[in-house]
């Protein structure tokens, strides 16, 4: 399945209309030893852009938005107790689902390669 | 890098091992290694860690009056001091505020070593050259002296396997020279993380090599400023700047009973202030409910109203919590189970005093 990144380093994998969303690798790595994660409540309607939930490491704070329009699903509970996760595996590890998705939003957001160059380019 | 900042002798070697360098207090400095704040905070706990320090100050004060000028100069005794001992001490201003909290080494009757922060080097110098007799010598050892801290339960096995004797290494608060590396190294019993260790003090010329040889002893990592912080806000350690500053008393800070303004007439700069003013605020310790820590200014409610403001907060990796250090107004009626509201970003946690220190099993101290 094809993973596409936000600006704001966000990833998600579409399949049908079911979104999985994650942090990148650098928005993990640039936080540093992340100590929680917020999962957003289920329910919430939200437009690309839009601020979903917060991630915190020993030093930051990081908001983690929407990439696309949708609304929010099933959050990973495993990351209450363990958000050291999302800096062993970021590019594997999921917050939360977003359903309702429309597949050519995806159209605003870059491809792994385009990302790679993005985050060189910073 | 901002070029104004200042580096240790040890920049490239911190670059070299993967950390990642940000400003503190003008320098520039290892916030991390690559195993990150966690790792290295787990590891002091449980191991050895080692820090470069050599951006604190150091001051020789010597010469005949040296011990009763300092005396006067600094909130706690001097004048009673042992050769050989360390004291925690404060730098006051004629109104009792904190110029800069501070450790005396006594070397001798009219010798001593003061240790102080990096932001206030030439701040404290001034102000002692000011307050000390011109006949005493006074000179800024900062450029020349390194600081490394060695900190955790195993530091003294690492001393040992580097030829020390044991039993020759100082006693908690105390300090000792030594022979080590081809030189005379000051060693004293003291830190900032809570663990048993050790503060090293040698020529900065050796900086590298001596970092080096200590990073290959087996078992010793290098740790950051990160672990220092989250090190020391798990014992309530002050850190100068976030709880003390020059509006701030000691006693306001919690460390009245060391100042014995009650229990003697000793006189010392700001202490009419402090035996007149009556404390305005008072510093306590938070534990927070969760995991997302609180920061530097943010309020603290009691019932919708302000009571204190956080000075400094973090997730405390060893109690899996967060924890902070707060001023609380005199005048607020604080009941000591009082359930606190703390504003997060975008989320309010409740909060409740917690005792100082924190962390309850730290080995630094063998009497505790």
């Amino acid at each position: 399945m094809a993973k596409y990144y936000a600006e704001s380093h966000e990833w998600i994998e579409l399949d049908g209309t079911t979104a999985t969303l994650g942090i990148s690798k650098y928005a993990a790595d640039s936080l540093g030893d992340i100590t929680y994660v917020e999962i957003p409540a289920p329910g919430k309607a939200v437009a690309a852009g839009e601020v979903l939930c917060t991630v915190e490491s020993v030093k930051a704070v990081s908001d983690v938005y929407a990439p696309v329009a949708g609304t929010v699903g099933e959050g990973n509970a495993d990351l209450e107790a363990d958000p050291a996760a999302l800096n062993a595996d970021p590019e594997n590890t999921w917050i939360c689902k977003l359903e309702g998705v429309n597949a050519s939003d995806l159209g605003g957001l870059m491809d792994a390669d385009a990302y790679a160059k993005f985050v060189e380019s910073l | 890098m901002d070029e104004t900042l200042l580096k240790t002798p040890l920049a490239d070697e911190h670059v070299a091992l993967g950390a990642r360098m940000v400003p503190f207090a003008g320098w520039y400095m290892p916030v991390q290694y690559k195993e990150g704040i966690l790792a290295e905070h787990k590891y002091t706990r449980e191991h050895v860690s080692l820090f470069d320090i050599c951006h604190m100050g150091e001051f020789v004060v010597l010469g005949r009056g040296a011990a009763s000028a300092l005396d006067y100069a600094l909130a706690r005794s001097v004048a009673d001091q042992k050769v050989g001992s360390c004291r925690y001490n404060f730098l006051l201003n004629e109104a009792g505020g904190v110029i800069d909290d501070l450790i005396v080494y006594r070397m001798q009757d009219e010798s001593f070593i003061l240790v102080v922060n990096a932001a206030r080097i030439a701040t404290d110098f001034a102000t002692l050259k000011e307050r000390l007799p011109s006949s005493l010598h006074m000179e800024n050892l900062s450029d020349r002296l390194a600081k490394f801290d060695l900190q955790g339960p195993e530091s003294t096995d690492v001393l040992v396997s580097l030829g020390l004797d044991a039993a020759a290494l100082p006693k908690y608060y105390h300090w000792a020279s030594f022979e080590l590396f081809g030189m005379t190294v000051m060693i004293s019993r003291t830190g900032y993380t809570g663990e048993l260790g050790y503060e090293l003090y040698f020529e900065a010329d050796h900086a590298v090599d001596v970092w080096r040889k200590l990073l290959a002893c087996p078992g010793v990592k290098p740790a950051g400023l990160g672990a220092r912080d989250t090190l020391r806000l798990e014992m309530g350690y002050p850190l100068y700047g976030d709880e003390m500053d020059e509006s701030t008393t000691p006693v306001e800070a919690g460390f009245g009973a060391l100042l014995k303004l009650d229990k003697s007439d000793r006189m010392f700069v700001g202490s009419d202030a402090l035996r007149a003013d009556p404390p305005k605020k008072h510093l306590r310790g938070l534990v927070l409910d969760g995991r997302r820590a609180a920061h530097t200014g943010t309020p603290v409610l009691l019932n919708g109203t302000q009571v204190g403001t956080i000075t400094s907060g973090t997730f405390a990796p060893s109690l899996g919590c967060a924890v902070a250090m707060a001023y609380f107004d005199a005048s607020a009626e604080i009941p000591e189970d009082a359930e606190f509201e703390v504003e997060l970003h975008r989320a309010v946690v409740k909060a409740k005093l917690a005792p100082l220190p924190f962390w309850t099993h730290g080995t630094a101290n063998p009497k505790k």
